[in-house]
């Protein structure tokens, strides 16, 4: 058996005293450690699991397409310094036809070689074997596609290649390092239904494009110590003269650039939010230690004048501090593996990997340890050098009483606050302890911050959907031709079944350039007075596009260090290579992508090819809508059809799933926070004024009226908390926002009042149980042994 | 000094079979076996007896902070034993003015304030000032009870303790905590209170020499009053020796 010191019974004791007030304390701490695994587990699960797979499968790091390029370029562009290995292809949008799907599928059409596997982006088979040579029906398709639909190998459907409906049998499920996050034309997270990537020969795409001997996508892989700018401009230069749009590398790439976001989002995560718990429950800790070392103020003299070591007093509180994290530290580990593994199964659900495994590596739990068992010691430092510093014979006789300043009253005669004296000592006691008062008051706006930091999201998602889905893209659906055509193809639009109203675009891609700053992206011609898709002013008001100029979004203005005013390079990417200055006229508002808008006239002279449209957007009549997607599905001259209200739909449906989880996580952490921080300071104020409570209650005051002195005190923290949490939320709302912003979308700052609102009552209601519950205490205080004892 | 205690027909405390028995586990302490007593309104009586021997516990149950085990207190007439917290909250805020051997003053307020306390909540209370004036610290008025002697701050427990014009004032060792001069001052401003508002006042003391002071004198021993005994003639505070 193992016999415990005197001084460890005393601190097993203390313990099971102090066990309502340390166990708030662990979970405050659990909180932080379960963030922290939680957060750093997933990013090592995410990184790990990408670095393997990219590795495995050759993912490329430099992207380009062009229009039509012959084969013989393959040999120049390997010879660019720098490059790997490279793999042309040819990669087309398709539509596709699932058997009982009343909307059509829309999906990338991929070819691989004849022979072997690709040199770049190779496919990860899960089951079936890939299409054989020679045979012009075979296909394999993307896994969450195949899983969605519930296809296997043996299944087959129909797709529309370039015009022509073609029976396709599927031989292999597949995962894509170009498609871990897929995502569809229009779409803002995946549709596994509504989006498949097909693999299929080379030879049978050649045949199908009539690309033979000719490629019109291109993937490389860099050497270590590669220019990867350099190797981007000169594949530009070999790619520009047949129709190349631009290369870039894996930063914009949709699929990697969605992982980089999600990374992003847990690295925030993990730096953040951790450290707000510990200095939450080194505060706490602080207090708790404070207040028990000033009890045993005498116990402490006498262990001293006993023989007892500094060193030793300062280890027994040390351990003290150390049982209580280990017991945070223990409750988190196990609440940070389980949601973890949570979260593994969720990125499941996203993130088309062949394996996920939440990183479970001991080092994660031994630095959750060392970080908290750290702040925690930090937290107890002042209070234990307090009572090392206590000469014996000091601490054995009482404290000097606590002295105060004369302020919420006035005179004693003349001029007197309206405070009764009830309050007054609530007030006094707040202003005597200005740190301890500050920190409780942070404390307790810190979850009024986190749960503004959490919710502003809804209120930035509804502002984006209302801004993209109502303000700026009204159309049910956008139909993008598989080539330019003539103006008259609008009217064939008008006239599919169950289209109100349809409105012509034409998109170019071009390169921008302001001196050595340039980006590629694509020019969207609108019709100047467009009513069904609209570009959006600063203020999110409808533009009616001039007959000349070009409007950029904010943060591509930004990227080219453009003021309205100023004049842009524009040079399309039609092979001609031409440079024409162009002026901006003005800025537009996007959360998705870097846009650039004209007028579809002065497009049409900017490219100098004479009238062209590349599709069209349309109103649909929601009666008729499966018509619509018939007609669709046999149209060949219909590349890809992007369906906004159903994307929106999907988005609404992610989002609230998503959200409704982090809402609850966040919820909770904030109500733990709440209680740990309001819990202690009650019972901390409960123990120092114990004595001077009963004697209230002595003189005959109700157990009402002395509880006001208490809820006063805390009454005035929380709700000075208030604003400084709306403050503090907005704050880091603003970082996390700023966090979010990439090329591809960013998300608004937009908090609503209700949401300040919310994350108010959250806070005050769990202040409110933790004071009540601490109230019930002064129901029982002993009466009599109070007035026989000293301070 | 006036020896005879202010006469009236109905006892202001008629205390009768007062049995207090405390159990802690197996252990029984009978604190208080049987005991009876009657205090006039405007007496003072002064209760000695060892530790132990039931003075306090006494005080606390006509104070009404505690209950008896068996037996009846009345107070003008009204049964307390039987009270419920509320009644006996309202008692002690209404009837009883207290004064403990260590004060029990609020630290964050002054002196003038912590007066204040209790006259804020009372029915017919006299002005702070005055009551500090009553026990001569109309100048200290402002000062917190960490700026005041020991003796001070027990006078601003009697101030506060009589302001809202108490009918029973109960002492326990009020001077147990000071030395003999700054003890006569307050014993001085006990008797003066007791003479001036005729509040009932009952002080328990481990000190003898006080009992010269009283009307009436008990003496307790194990939870019994011993022997209870007229002052013939009562003598100043300041002529009490310590």
């Amino acid at each position: 058996m193992i016999r415990l010191s005197m001084l460890d019974r005393k601190l097993v004791r203390d313990l099971a005293r102090l066990w309502a007030q340390s166990l708030a304390v662990a979970l405050v701490m659990a909180c932080g450690v379960m963030t922290l695994i939680l957060a750093m587990g997933a990013t090592r699960a995410l990184e790990d699991t990408r670095a393997a797979f990219y590795d495995r499968t050759r993912f490329g790091d430099v992207f380009a397409t062009a229009t039509r390029a012959p084969e013989s370029l393959k040999a120049e562009i390997a010879a660019i310094d720098g490059v790997s290995a490279v793999e042309t292809r040819i990669a087309n949008p398709v539509i596709i036809e699932i058997t009982g799907m009343a909307e059509p599928a829309t999906g990338m059409l991929i070819s691989i070689p004849d022979h072997g596997e690709p040199a770049v982006n190779r496919l990860y088979l899960r089951s079936g074997r890939l299409p054989e040579p020679g045979r012009t029906d075979e296909a394999a398709i993307i896994e969450a596609f195949a899983e969605a639909h519930g296809f296997r190998p043996g299944d087959s459907f129909d797709v529309l290649i370039n015009g022509r409906k073609r029976h396709l049998s599927i031989t292999g499920i597949t995962l894509s390092p170009e498609y871990v996050y897929a995502i569809g034309p229009g779409d803002f997270v995946p549709d596994q239904k509504r989006f498949g990537v097909i693999h299929m020969h080379r030879t049978v795409l050649e045949g199908a494009y009539d690309m033979k001997g000719a490629f019109n996508s291109v993937s490389l892989t860099l050497a270590r110590n590669a220019d990867r700018k350099d190797v981007m401009a000169r594949l530009d230069t070999i790619l520009k003269p047949h129709g190349g749009t631009g290369a870039y590398d894996r930063t914009d790439h949709m699929s990697d650039a969605f992982l980089d976001t999600e990374l992003t989002q847990l690295r925030a995560m993990a730096q953040v939010i951790p450290p707000i718990f510990l200095f939450i429950s080194a505060f706490l800790v602080n207090m708790i230690l404070s207040r028990l070392i000033a009890l045993e103020r005498e116990q402490i003299g006498l262990l001293k004048a006993v023989g007892y070591s500094n060193a030793a007093i300062a280890w027994h509180y040390s351990k003290l501090t150390l049982l209580i994290s280990l017991v945070g530290v223990v409750i988190g580990a196990i609440a940070g593996t389980y949601l973890g593994q949570g979260m593994a199964a969720l990125y499941g659900e996203f993130y088309s990997f062949p394996f996920l495994v939440f990183s479970q590596k001991p080092d994660l739990y031994v630095i959750s340890m060392l970080v908290t068992f750290a702040s925690a010691l930090a937290g107890a430092a002042n209070a234990i050098t307090g009572a090392v510093r206590l000469p014996p014979a000091v601490a054995m006789r009482p404290p000097a009483p606590t002295g105060y300043h004369s302020i919420f009253s006035g005179t004693s005669e003349g001029f007197r606050l309206p405070f009764s004296q009830l309050t007054i000592m609530a007030l006094r006691h707040l202003v005597r302890w200005p740190m301890r008062t500050a920190l409780t008051t942070l404390g307790t706006a810190l979850p009024v911050a986190l749960l503004i930091t959490s919710l502003f999201a809804l209120d930035s998602i509804d502002h984006m959907i209302d801004t993209v889905w109502f303000r700026a893209d009204r159309q049910d659906a956008t139909l993008t031709f598989t080539a330019q055509a003539s103006e008259d193809a609008i009217r064939d639009v008008s006239r599919l079944p169950g289209v109100l109203a349809a409105e012509p675009f034409r998109a170019e891609a071009a390169t921008l350039r302001n001196g050595h700053r340039s980006r590629i992206v694509q020019i969207v011609g609108s019709d100047p007075d467009t009513d069904i898709s609209r570009v959006l002013d600063q203020d999110f008001g409808a533009i009616k596009l001039p007959p000349a100029g070009l409007l950029l979004s904010e943060r591509l203005a930004e990227h080219l260090d453009l003021a309205p005013g100023d004049q842009v390079e524009v040079e399309l990417s039609d092979g001609q290579g031409r440079r024409v200055p162009v002026p901006l006229v003005g800025l537009t508002n996007s959360y998705v992508g870097l846009t650039a808008n004209m007028s579809r006239e002065a497009l049409d002279r900017l490219s100098g090819q004479g009238v062209r449209i590349s599709g069209a957007r349309v109103i649909v009549d929601e009666s008729r809508i499966g018509e619509l997607y018939d007609a669709v599905k046999q149209t060949p001259a219909i590349a890809s059809v992007a369906l906004q209200g159903v994307s929106r739909k999907r988005f609404q449906e992610v989002i609230e799933e998503n959200i409704g989880i982090s809402i609850t996580i966040y919820v909770s952490l904030a109500v733990i926070i709440t209680f740990g921080v309001i819990y202690n300071s009650a019972r901390i104020q409960l123990s120092e004024r114990a004595r001077e409570l009963a004697s209230l209650r002595v003189f005959g005051f109700t157990n009402a009226e002395v509880s006001k002195v208490l809820l006063t005190e805390l009454g005035v923290m929380v709700v000075l908390a208030q604003p400084l949490g709306w403050l503090i939320g907005r704050g880091f709302s603003e970082l996390v926002a700023k966090g979010f912003e990439s090329d591809l979308f960013r998300i608004p700052l937009i908090i609503n009042p209700p949401t300040y609102a919310v994350s108010s009552l959250v806070v005050l209601g769990g202040a409110l149980v933790s004071a009540l519950i601490v109230r019930r205490r002064i129901d029982r205080l002993d009466l009599i042994r109070v007035l026989k004892t000293r301070d | 000094m006036r020896s005879d205690p202010p006469t009236s027909t109905l006892p202001i405390f008629a205390v009768s079979g007062l049995t207090k028995v405390y159990r802690t586990g197996d252990v029984e302490v009978r604190a208080l076996n049987g005991v009876d007593l009657a205090l006039e309104a405007g007496e003072m009586a002064v209760m000695l007896g060892p530790s132990g021997s039931g003075k306090s516990t006494l005080l606390n149950i006509v104070g009404g902070l505690d209950r008896p085990t068996e037996g009846s207190v009345k107070f003008k007439g009204m049964e307390l034993s039987g009270a419920s917290d509320r009644q006996l909250t309202a008692y002690r805020r209404d009837h009883v003015g207290f004064v403990f051997q260590f004060y029990n003053l609020i630290p964050s307020l002054t002196a003038w304030e912590n007066v204040a306390l209790i006259t804020e909540v009372a029915a017919k209370p006299m002005a702070p000032g005055d009551a500090l004036a009553l026990v001569g610290l109309e100048s200290r008025m402002n000062h917190f009870p960490a700026q005041l002697s020991g003796g001070e701050q027990q006078r601003v427990a009697i101030a506060r303790a009589i302001a809202k014009r108490p009918d029973v004032l109960l002492c326990d060792e009020p001077t147990g905590a000071l030395d003999s001069a700054t003890g006569i001052i307050v014993l001085e401003a006990l008797a003066r209170v007791n003479e001036e508002t005729g509040a009932t006042t009952a002080i328990i003391t481990h000190n003898a020499g006080i009992r010269k002071i009283a009307h009436r004198v008990f003496t307790f021993l194990d939870g019994r009053i011993a022997s209870s005994e007229i002052n013939e003639t009562r003598v100043k505070p300041s002529e009490v020796t310590w």
